[in-house]
């Protein structure tokens, strides 16, 4: 640090290389929103920047939470957002019905969205206190899979199959770093390939099995299931490579795309403004998840190390397979794309996991300087 | 693996699969943005052309009606602007509910919704079904607010098809109708899906539907994806249809369909010179005004369980015996078989030919007749004797010659020709010989012998002008001069003489006299008996069982311009039949006259032909409630119509045994009508 620059040391530790392309995500969508509202703040793009506001302060708070704390709290998070989830199930049961939240006075919590940070956190805090020498061992992939196939079973109840797949994931990463054989992987994609028509005919319901289908083959439910990926490629390729314009997108505006604020905010993007502002909308996420990846190559110990790469693969998650969605290229899975949907869950999940990588990022500066001390 | 983990070599581990992620990472957004630039730049085309075929709609505009128009050029069909509310049952979500808050805003009978059902069911998904029309704009305004709730119903704006003599025109001009699913099976055009579209049902209507239908225009519109129209892109107009004209003349038709009255019969007028057809009235009729929503099942059993058939035109598809007024045609056969006008034949009220006597309709005999006194007096044992003189064959020919038996070349969908029998055709339709009582009755118009209402005309207009007079319909505008029969100046002139004697003479119809000066009618009675004098007297008794009143005329007798003929079913003889024919021709000659006499007539019956109709209508629907047989749709209807009225004409299955007796007077009836 040159004494040349004397900006206070606030200024210089706020972590500027996420909030400024976060920022610039956030208003891109804002102004989305704008017009996926027919050309109006209310209700979309106001509460997306109010929520974005509210998030991005509990994410700083949360950034100066020091490292033992995240770690003590780890398995008591975890066990709390699992005991949330029984909840919602057996109020759900009582309900007569499946439920996937819980009501708080006015905020309507989905604990699902709260596991995926959470499975993240406990693998990490899991491997940490894992004695190196264990690596190799039974105790490694035992407890870690009970870990994730919990909650997994949980959501998948409700059923939620892309949360249940976004956990999942979420988990796998943090094994895969954490440095368990790479045999248990080709193993596990082995047994994913033989479990996963298993799994079609037998674990999904109904209106899920129809989705794959449709996807498989959009024009054989072309006012059905696959209405909505029709619509979604019309909608991308008609905007063409600068877009019908802001508040032009005739798909959108005359709603023929569904859902055009939440999960298919990208094709409503994507339509009035073409192929310029989905590159725009990649380059950012890109920039975000590199700082993530770096912040996690950067971290000074295991934990950290662990818990930045997790928070970062689970952003990864939604955005690729919310993205792969509206461009057809996976079956319709109710993923929204974070930063840019409107919805305060997905919102949620995805500052608590920008806060903790700000967290890793500020122990990662804070670490060698206290060493140093 | 076996090397043992120390914390440095799993943070080489983590570098090592973090950059993998990492990796993988970039794979995927790199995938991501060329499927995007494959999805946007690449098939950009094909999908700008999909969100332009989702955006924009092209709805049809049904073109207006071409006009149909009487010889004058007065509307005979017409359009009229109108509300009305259609649906489309594929785009309705809930059909029950539609319905039942349809029947509330429209105020429905319990009636007129069950009919709405049915139509429902009976239409194709994609279908339009009218719902009402001619609605007054409180009704459609209610309708049109609560739309939101009740999709796939249509209220718009459009035309409707207007006759404005109702009644009077139905079955020379048909009706219209929203296609049926056969006939949009027939012609696949998504005009005929188009809400407010009608087509052709009947008559005339169904004829020169080409003609008529014009072309529909067309409005681009940007709508929803729930069908909510945005704003209007372009519009283009329809294209009227063509008219056609008529040589109907209107108000004739129109006066002769309300002096029929309450009798079941039908009124042909033609122009001698040009084969015009002037009049073509049938009645009872409905009403086509009525019918262009679907027939409601009230009307339609209305209609069918009448006995007088009010689907049927008469004109064309009512075939009788043409009675005494074949006998000017069989005396024609006889001059030109070389019969001598003035040889008489003794009538003793029968003619005795072998064992057997066959009676004339007059007990007390004509005493010496000759061939006009026989036409005037309609003596019978004339023609019996002269008829055995000759044969059949020559009457038969002279018969077909003027007219009988004859499809002529008109636009309508369905003649039925009748028969002229011979010995030839008894042999192959029967197996046997033709025998002198068969004679004798194709004599006097009655055994085998049919002929309907148009062919009867015809062959007045032929025996007046002695020319090949053929009718038409269409005024094309074009001159037209018939071929002569080869007649001679003498004998023309000799039947007009004795066919005016008829009503002017000593004849059997005086009261037909024209009470018009100057101008007299020449004519000839017919009474058809339809069953044998053991059963009925023809005159009383159950109305099936009545004799068929005819009469054939043309007018003036010298100089024949107008021809024309009545049948009175049922009429209980002639004399129901002529009275029509005078006030018609008066009403031709002398408007006011003829309207005076209709009034006093009209007085007695109790209004227009319209307002009895509809008193009728609204009689039976109070007596008869919802328990009535849904209506078929049109086009079974037609058919329907034809088979019943085939069956009711067919010849009979048995031939004739014997001679029919006449009964011994020639003009019943004539002193009960009170003119």
């Amino acid at each position: 640090m040159s004494q040349a620059v004397s900006l206070p040391r606030s200024i210089q530790e706020f972590p500027w290389r996420v909030v400024v392309p976060l920022v610039a995500l956030i208003a891109f969508g804002a102004a989305v929103l704008h017009s996926a509202a027919g050309g109006s703040f209310s209700p979309y793009a106001s509460s997306h920047i109010i929520r974005f506001g509210l998030f991005l302060i509990m994410a700083l708070v949360m950034s100066y939470f020091p490292q033992n704390w995240a770690k003590f709290a780890a398995f008591p998070v975890y066990i709390a957002v699992l005991l949330l989830l029984i909840a919602v199930e057996t109020i759900g049961a009582m309900g007569g019905g499946s439920q996937r939240w819980i009501e708080f006075g006015p905020m309507r919590l989905q604990p699902s969205e709260l596991m995926k940070p959470a499975i993240v956190l406990v693998l990490a805090a899991y491997f940490a206190s894992l004695p190196i020498g264990m690596i190799a061992s039974a105790r490694a992939i035992v407890i870690p899979a009970i870990l994730i196939a919990l909650p997994m079973g949980l959501v998948l109840m409700q059923p939620d199959l892309g949360t249940t797949l976004a956990i999942a994931f979420g988990g796998a990463v943090v094994l895969f770093l954490a440095g368990l054989s790479a045999k248990w992987f080709i193993g596990g994609g082995i047994a994913a390939l033989i479990a996963a028509p298993i799994a079609f005919f037998f674990g999904l319901a109904d209106y899920q099995q129809r989705r794959v289908t449709t996807f498989l083959d959009p024009e054989s439910d072309p006012l059905g299931a696959g209405y909505h990926i029709t619509q979604s490629k019309i909608a991308i390729g008609s905007g063409g490579l600068t877009g019908k314009g802001f508040g032009e997108g005739s798909q959108s505006q005359l709603d023929y795309l569904p859902e055009p604020h939440t999960d298919f905010v990208f094709a409503t993007m994507a339509e009035e403004w073409g192929l310029l502002g989905g590159l725009l909308v990649l380059l950012i996420f890109g920039m975000i998840l590199r700082w993530g990846l770096i912040v996690a190559r950067e971290a000074q110990d295991r934990f950290s190390r662990l818990l930045a790469a997790g928070m970062t693969a689970t952003i990864f998650f939604y955005v690729a397979v919310n993205l792969m969605m509206v461009m057809g290229m996976a079956p319709v899975v109710g993923i929204p794309l974070p930063f840019m949907s409107h919805g305060g869950s997905s919102m949620l999940t995805n500052m608590i996991c920008i806060g903790a990588l700000m967290m890793v990022e500020r122990w990662n500066r804070q670490r060698p300087s206290s060493e140093l001390s | 693996m076996e090397t043992p983990h120390t914390a440095s070599s799993l943070k080489d581990t983590f570098d090592r699969r973090s950059f993998v992620i990492g990796a993988g990472i970039g794979g995927v957004g790199v995938l991501l943005a060329a499927r995007m630039g494959y999805i946007a730049v690449a098939e950009n085309e094909r999908y700008a052309v999909e969100a332009e075929s989702n955006r924009v709609n092209l709805t049809l505009i049904p073109p207006r009606r071409g006009w149909i128009l009487d010889r004058n050029g007065s509307p005979l069909a017409s359009n009229r602007a109108d509300f009305r509310v259609d649906i489309v049952p594929e785009r309705v979500k809930d059909l029950d509910g539609t319905v039942t808050m349809l029947a509330d805003l429209l105020s429905f009978t319990e009636i007129e919704t069950q009919d709405l059902r049915d139509r429902l069911e009976a239409a194709a998904r994609f279908q339009v079904v009218p719902v009402q029309s001619g609605l007054d704009f409180e009704k459609f305004a209610a309708v049109s607010v609560r739309l939101p709730e009740l999709p796939g119903v249509i209220p718009q704006r459009a035309f409707s098809r207007y006759y404005p003599t109702g009644p009077s025109v139905g079955h020379l001009i048909g009706y219209v109708g929203a296609p049926s699913r056969e006939e949009y099976d027939e012609e696949p055009k998504p005009l005929l899906l188009t809400p407010g579209f009608k087509l052709g049902k009947d008559g005339l209507e169904k004829q020169f539907e080409q003609t008529l239908r014009g072309d529909p225009g067309a409005r681009r519109v940007e709508v929803t994806a729930s069908g909510r129209i945005v704003r209007d892109l372009e519009t283009r107009d329809d294209v009227q249809g063509q008219p056609v004209r008529l040589t109907i003349d209107g108000p004739l038709q129109d006066y002769a369909a309300r002096r029929l009255g309450h009798e079941s019969g039908s009124v042909v007028v033609m122009d001698c010179l040009s084969g015009d057809l002037l009049c073509m009235a049938s009645m009872p009729s409905f009403d086509p005004n009525s019918f262009s929503d679907g027939i409601g099942r009230i009307e339609y059993s209305m209609l069918s369980e009448n006995e007088r058939v009010p689907l049927r035109n008469k004109v064309l598809q009512g075939l009788y015996p043409p009675g005494s007024t074949v006998k000017p045609t069989v005396g024609m056969a006889l001059l030109g078989q070389g019969i001598d006008p003035d040889e008489t034949v003794f009538c003793g009220g029968g003619l005795r030919v072998g064992n057997r006597v066959f009676r004339c309709w007059n007990r007390r005999g004509h005493g010496h007749t000759d061939l006009a006194k026989a036409i005037y007096q309609s003596c019978d044992v004339y023609f019996y004797a002269m008829a055995q003189r000759t044969g059949m064959p020559p009457i038969a020919d002279a018969c077909k010659q003027y007219g009988m038996q004859q499809q002529f070349e008109l636009p309508v969908l369905n003649q039925f020709y009748g028969t002229v029998p011979d010995p030839e055709w008894k042999q192959r339709k029967y197996g046997r010989e033709w025998q002198a009582f068969d004679t004798v009755n194709a004599t006097i118009g009655q055994g085998y012998m049919l002929a309907n209402p148009l062919q009867l005309a015809v062959m007045a207009a032929r025996l007046a002008t002695a020319e090949m007079v053929e009718p038409r319909l269409i005024l094309d505008g074009s001159e037209r001069s018939f071929p002569g029969m080869g007649l001679s100046e003498e004998y023309k002139t000799y039947v007009r003489q004795a066919m005016s004697d008829v009503v002017n003479g000593p004849g059997t119809a005086g009261r037909a006299r024209l009470p018009v000066d100057d101008v007299l009618m020449a004519g000839k009675t017919g009474t058809a008996q339809v069953v044998g004098l053991n059963i009925s007297d023809g005159r009383t008794g159950p109305w099936e069982w009545r004799d068929h009143g005819l009469f054939i005329f043309f007018a003036p007798f010298d100089e024949p311009r107008y021809a024309g003929a009545v049948v009175i079913e049922h009429g209980g003889g002639s004399g129901a039949a002529y009275p029509v024919a005078r006030d018609v021709m008066t009403f031709m000659l002398n408007p006011q006259k003829g309207l005076e006499a209709l009034h006093r007539l009209e007085e007695q019956w109790g209004g227009t032909a319209q307002e009895r109709l509809d008193r009728q209508y609204l009689q039976y629907a109070n007596a008869a409630g919802v328990d009535l047989p849904p209506a078929p749709p049109p086009i079974t209807l037609a058919r329907e119509v034809d088979a019943e009225a085939r069956s009711a004409v067919a010849e009979p299955d048995a031939p004739s045994t014997d001679a029919v007796t006449p009964r011994d007077q020639a003009n019943p009836r004539a002193d009960e009508i009170n003119t």
